[in-house]
């Protein structure tokens, strides 16, 4: 009997959850999140305020919905410039090999020595903070991650027979690459997708909060965390609900694609 | 205190956890991806381990929850020990030259290192400090001072007239190709030591407020080029170093003319915290003893631990606009957008209520010229805003930003409550945080911005310094106002040998800037001082000072 894969399901049921709350976000939110409410300062949880106010009267539940989709929007235009490009630079390198490959490797790995909110930081430093900006570093710096992904899969595929004998048929390069190979990977590219998805809501949240990621208009949730952590015991809802959120979501995805392995894994 | 036991260890365990949840977060996909020994042998990438990646993820976010409190001030233990304080303050110091100390940040810093002939007392007015006396001939352009015996320098030596009449020269310009450091000196005509005691100054205008300028440092003779190094000056503390964007330390001067108002502390350190939440942050954690200039909004997270004292801040915060870029050229955008903000609002979200509206640029500490009916002639008027607008030419509005120091968490505060209030009346304002250093050379000397939230103090405690900056040519004119009524009044109220006559005269330039809305003026800006509740003995100022030669522990 196949054991039932509990992470898949959790995974599954929980990201749902969160990618419709965050969904929900972008269509509507009870207030403006950016309104101010003398009335409403500091005010607790309560049904008016869901999860309270902060102490310009704000309302917390708006600007969750608000940033988490700003969060969401940062994290996922962050993947797919890190997965396009790494998915190219490593199927190439992967199919081709040769000193290039070596060569290009070799930048990776010294990129990827460096942990990549590191990076980042210090390229913010120099474009200065904005979603844009924060979106190009990050993409820039979740390349080598996937090159590598992709390009140890390649290696694995490019002397099989079916590639091969689409090779003596006289199957262009690309055509191999991109419609032969790439197929055989996706399952091992969409666990990848998965955790990368999660580094990049962390690594958005990080920055946000060190301070030099999105600016105060457009709230991501780290920049919430950051604008709140001096009401930590005084407002804790300030802090405690953006949190929630983050952790809800990377916990989903988290669970996710572990799930996706597991049942890989009892495929093979 | 078991209660401060416990926090600490909880801090210091989220710190001990910070590089792995750092590390943690490019690790994860470093590994995800195969190796590629394992890619050939036709294995598919497993796990590492038995804890599931998920589960790691939800540790780290764990700590990352956790951070908040942890980031700043976890250096553990009390950052003072014996008789010494440490004071968090939010700004770093670039320029120490005290002479020349441009931003009221160093200022109120070097306050308790350096001394004028006179220096500022707590009411406002200046008492004699290097010199013992002084004199102010009737038509008030020959200022006498007598050299009080017995001053020495933090090097020992003893304060002579030339180290006097040299300190004297270099405000007025000696070393800087004739250009005066201390703008009020423009007015001297000569300075000469008439014998080994008494110092006499000439001015060209007379001048009644000059007396207040004198608080300009005296420093040793010939020191001027190393005097930011050096920073040996008369004060109840001594320099002994200065790390930037870290802190600056000084220790009691025993040799202090004054014993009677010697410091009681042994040593002071002014740690500088650009993030007003790592302030709160340390002073919990202890390595902080004393915070000033803290915001409002956060005196509930320490006012049941800590002694909280209460003022003004004694300086004008505003809307600073660049009255020479469009649209702020147009005086009626100018007052349709004092119009549409709620400056009572603003005072409430960012002050609990506790600031003081100003008007104009005057702060009610100068009881003498301020006006507080000035605050009441742009009472919130969103239709009117609106009319105005459409007479500039803007009925839809225009979008325009709006430049704020990040480090001054009240200056980002009341900016985000203006942009809120603009959006009434269509007007699109972006915040942009900068840091202060590139506030201080784009906006506040580079003149490179549209708008501005900053506050403006006096150095000297006159009103002359509130108002002179914003004649048409002169240097600290960041707002570029060109007006020739304004400079008018002021340049007559400078010169006026009556003082009624001379009070007059700068009201009518305070009622002018307020006309014009020459910027938005705010408020004094409420100034909470935080201190450890052993700690005894602050005075406020009436000015921007810190005086730490006051406080001691109980």
């Amino acid at each position: 009997m196949k054991k039932k894969n509990w992470y898949l399901t959790i995974g599954i049921v929980l990201t749902a959850c969160m990618l419709i709350f965050i969904a929900v976000g972008f269509f509507w939110t009870p207030y403006v999140p950016s309104a101010m409410s003398a009335g409403d300062r500091n005010g607790r949880p309560s049904l008016r305020h869901l999860f309270g106010c902060d102490s310009f009267g704000r309302d917390i539940f708006s600007r969750t919905l608000e940033g988490a989709g700003a969060t969401l929007t940062i994290a996922l235009a962050v993947l797919a410039v890190g997965a396009v490009c790494g998915l190219v630079v490593g199927a190439l390198c992967g199919y081709y090999g040769g000193a290039a490959d070596a060569l290009i490797m070799r930048l990776c790995d010294a990129v990827a020595a460096f942990p990549s909110v590191l990076l980042a930081m210090v390229v913010l430093a120099v474009t200065g903070p904005g979603k844009y900006n924060v979106i190009g570093a990050l993409g820039v710096l979740f390349i080598p991650s996937f090159a590598r992904l992709v390009r140890g899969e390649f290696l694995k595929y490019r002397d099989r027979d079916f590639v091969q004998s689409a090779r003596l048929t006289g199957v262009s390069d690309l055509r191999i690459i991109f419609v032969h190979i790439l197929p055989n990977i996706w399952p091992v590219l969409l666990s990848g997708l998965t955790i990368g998805f999660n580094n990049a809501v962390l690594a958005e949240a990080s920055m946000s909060y060190l301070g030099i990621g999105v600016s105060a208009q457009e709230p991501s949730l780290g920049y919430m965390l950051k604008d709140a952590q001096g009401y930590f015991f005084t407002l804790p809802w300030c802090t405690a609900f953006p949190a929630a959120v983050v952790i809800l979501l990377i916990l989903g995805v988290g669970l996710l694609g572990e799930g996706i392995r597991e049942r890989m894994g009892v495929a093979s | 205190m078991p209660k401060l036991k416990k926090w600490a260890l909880l801090l210091l365990a989220a710190i001990a956890m910070l590089p792995a949840s750092l590390c943690g977060c490019t690790g994860g996909t470093g590994h995800s991806g195969s190796d590629p020994a394992s890619a050939q042998s036709g294995e598919l990438p497993k796990g590492r381990g038995k804890m599931p990646k998920s589960v790691r993820a939800f540790l780290l976010l764990a700590v990352i929850a956790m951070l908040p409190a942890s980031l700043y001030g976890c250096t553990g233990g009390k950052g003072s020990n014996g008789n010494s304080v440490t004071v968090g303050i939010a700004q770093d110091l670039s320029n120490l030259d005290p002479q020349l100390a441009k931003t009221a940040g160093i200022r109120e810093v070097l306050f308790n290192i350096f001394e004028g002939l006179v220096k500022a007392s707590p009411d406002g007015s200046v008492v004699p400090a290097v010199a013992s006396d002084y004199e102010i001939s009737a038509d008030a352009t020959t200022y006498t001072f007598t050299l009080r015996e017995g001053v020495t320098f933090h090097n020992g030596n003893p304060v002579t007239i030339e180290d006097v009449v040299y300190s004297l020269e270099r405000c007025a310009g000696s070393e800087n190709d004739g250009k005066p450091l201390v703008s009020a000196f423009s007015n001297v005509s000569r300075i000469e030591a008439t014998d080994d005691g008494h110092v006499v100054i000439t001015l060209a205008e007379p001048s009644l407020e000059f007396l207040n300028a004198l608080t300009a440092a005296i420093i040793p003779k010939d020191s001027g080029s190393t005097i930011t190094e050096t920073m040996i000056g008369t004060g109840p503390f001594k320099f002994i170093s200065y790390a930037p964007q870290d802190s600056l330390v000084m220790e009691k001067y025993d040799g202090y003319w004054n014993q009677e108002k010697a410091a009681k502390l042994d040593k002071v350190t002014f740690k500088i915290v650009p993030d007003v939440n790592a302030m709160v942050v340390g002073l919990k954690g202890g390595t902080l003893d004393m915070v000033v200039h803290l915001p409002n909004n956060l005196e509930g997270e320490v006012k049941d631990a800590f002694t909280v004292h209460e003022d003004t801040m004694k300086l004008v915060q505003a809307l600073y606009i660049n009255n020479a870029v469009k649209p702020f050229d147009n005086e009626l955008v100018r007052q349709a957008m004092y119009y549409a903000i709620d400056v009572d609002q603003i005072i409430d979200f960012v002050c609990g209520g506790a600031g003081v509206p100003t008007g104009t640029s005057m702060y009610p500490a100068q009881e003498k010229y301020f006006m507080p009916e000035l605050a009441k002639r742009y009472a919130t008027d969103v239709e009117k805003a609106r009319e105005l607008l459409a007479q500039a030419g803007y009925p839809d509005g225009f979008t325009m930003t709006i430049t704020a120091p990040s480090n001054y968490a009240q200056h980002v505060d009341t900016a985000q409550v203006i942009i809120e209030q603009l959006k009434a009346v269509g007007i699109t304002a972006e915040l942009v945080q900068v840091e202060w250093e590139s506030w201080v050379s784009d906006v506040y000397r580079g003149r490179d911005y549209q708008t501005t939230v900053c506050g403006i103090s006096a150095d000297d405690m006159t009103a002359r310094e509130m108002l002179v900056r914003y004649m048409s040519d002169n240097q600290k004119n960041f707002i570029n106002f060109q007006d020739e009524e304004f400079d008018g009044a002021v340049t007559r109220a400078m010169a006026a040998a009556d003082e009624e006559e001379q009070v007059a005269l700068y009201k009518q330039a305070e009622e002018i800037l307020n006309e014009k809305a020459a910027s938005l003026w705010i408020q004094d800006l409420c100034d909470l001082v935080v201190m450890d509740p052993k700690l005894d003995g602050f005075t406020f100022y009436r000015t921007y000072v810190i005086d730490m030669s006051t406080i001691s522990y109980q």
